[in-house]
């Protein structure tokens, strides 16, 4: 039986599939620390970066068949750099979910974990050593666009679950980097080994896995392959390959996916077009941006485990986004959902704020 | 499927042994003179040079995201830190980008 997970509650309409030993806790406690640490840090080096608070707060909105949940969710990000080799790193979620009781009223609860809290410490130019609780790297979704003011849509793509091993965190060392980069291409990797971890804010599962992306300036495309191996009590391969296309001096872009698990695959692919060729990105109709992502996935055979829809489906949902000033986002978007026997319309809409401030004033 | 892994095994591999090596030979090249350093540099784009960090952050932080409105230059080198890792930058990007965010 794999864990119980933060990929599970977030693929389960955010659902309600949480327990653990109030990580919260343990979350400020790391905060407190590495702030701390930080004050220490100012009063040795007047030339030391000042750790910063960053992340983003907001309140969705999301209407799946009819069932409304009201979800007010804080990401907060603290880094601090302790010296010229090493940076502390941590991400926590604290999410609320208000829904519509069956009967009259409504009812909620409060989901809190650490998404990640990892050392990275600089071996080279090129390569980076990452120790402690950290995103899994495979395809683009969960390392990029799980933090809640840069994601096209609030909600995860329906592959999401393949590769991230049920936590989406894996908990270990990972070696990552810049293997070349000039002005024609940048080739970039990652490898990782995670231990097995049942603990409610550290949760990982045993796995190891890699991925490599090609990057051409030139065209601003980028290619990737990743690769996943869960080697709990079943032994699992997962693969994945990406592509993300934006054009150089446009508003454009465009993502996607594809991965595959052994009783399961799918693919997803989003384009944004943000209208700043229209006068500017600070006017009326350039903070508008028209969102779209199509989805797909394919069941090959039953698997309880892989995150993925029981039954083949389909969904396309169409947004748009209105970008305010002082970081302030509005989304709202409407989906339709095809499986068989199963159509459902699902709407949504947030207003995020991301945040970043440094927690004093640096001399350099 | 067999092969898929071995030649997925072997592109990791490769990958990482090359990293290191350069890393090595990079480390290496760091402990020699700065000057060195700054003229290779130079017969490219100068890190430093604030077109070149805005290109590295257009080509690496802006696949995923804009900008941050007024960014404190406090906050800039824990920032740019903070991309090395997440963009996989390399040293000189990194310094390219710490001049853009903190000119």
């Amino acid at each position: 039986m794999r864990n119980l997970s933060k990929v599970a509650f977030m693929k389960t309409d955010r659902g309600n599939k949480f327990s653990s030993p109030n990580p919260l806790v343990h979350a400020i406690c790391a905060l407190a620390t590495i702030l701390g640490a930080s004050g220490v840090c100012q009063h040795a080096s007047a030339q030391q970066d000042p750790a910063i608070i960053s992340g983003g707060i907001g309140f969705l909105t999301t209407t799946n068949g009819g069932n409304t949940n009201y979800l007010p969710e804080a990401k907060p990000v603290a880094v601090l750099p302790l010296g010229d080799h090493l940076l502390i790193e941590t991400r926590a979620t604290v999410l609320s979910n208000f829904f519509h009781r069956t009967g009259d009223g409504y009812d909620h609860f409060t989901f809190k974990t650490m998404d990640y809290l990892q050392a990275d410490l600089k071996a080279g130019s090129h390569a980076t050593i990452v120790g402690g609780e950290f995103l899994t790297p495979f395809g683009t979704y969960n390392e990029r666009l799980t933090q809640i003011w840069n994601q096209t849509f609030q909600n995860l793509p329906l592959i999401y679950g393949i590769g991230s091993m049920n936590t989406g965190s894996a908990l270990g060392a990972m070696v990552r980097g810049n293997a070349f980069a000039n002005e024609h291409a940048s080739l970039s990797y990652a490898a990782y080994y995670s231990a097995n971890s049942t603990s409610g804010y550290f949760g990982a599962e045993r796995s190891s896995g890699g991925q490599a992306q090609l990057y051409i300036p030139g065209s601003g495309v980028e290619i990737g392959a990743s690769y996943g191996r869960s080697l709990g009590a079943v032994h699992e391969n997962f693969e994945g390959m990406h592509l993300w296309w934006q054009p150089v001096d446009t508003g454009f872009r465009f993502r996607s996916e594809f991965a595959r698990a052994p009783h399961a695959k799918g693919y997803w692919f989003e384009t944004d077009y943000r209208l700043e060729q229209f006068g500017g990105a600070d006017t009326t109709l350039g903070r508008l941006e028209p969102v779209f992502r199509m989805q797909q996935t394919f069941r090959d055979s039953p698997d309880n485990n892989d995150g993925l829809p029981f039954v083949n489906t389909k969904r396309a949902d169409l947004g748009l986004d209105y970008h305010l000033p002082h970081e302030i986002r509005i989304h709202s978007s409407y989906g339709r959902q095809f499986s068989p026997g199963a159509n459902v319309n699902i709407w949504e809409t947030s207003l995020v704020y991301r945040l970043l401030i440094p927690t004093w004033k640096s001399k350099r | 499927m067999k092969s898929l892994k071995t030649i997925t095994l072997g592109l990791a591999l490769s990958i990482s042994a090359f990293a290191a090596a350069s890393s090595m030979l990079h480390a290496q090249s760091d402990s020699q003179s700065q000057s060195h350093s700054d003229s290779k540099l130079s017969r490219s784009s100068h890190p430093a040079s604030p077109d070149r960090g805005q290109r590295v952050f257009q080509q690496n932080c802006a696949r995923c995201h804009a900008a941050p409105e007024n960014l404190s230059p406090s906050a800039a080198g824990a920032v740019a830190r903070h991309m090395r890792v997440r963009a996989n930058l390399s040293e000189s990007d990194l310094r390219a980008l710490l001049h853009f965010l903190n000119p």
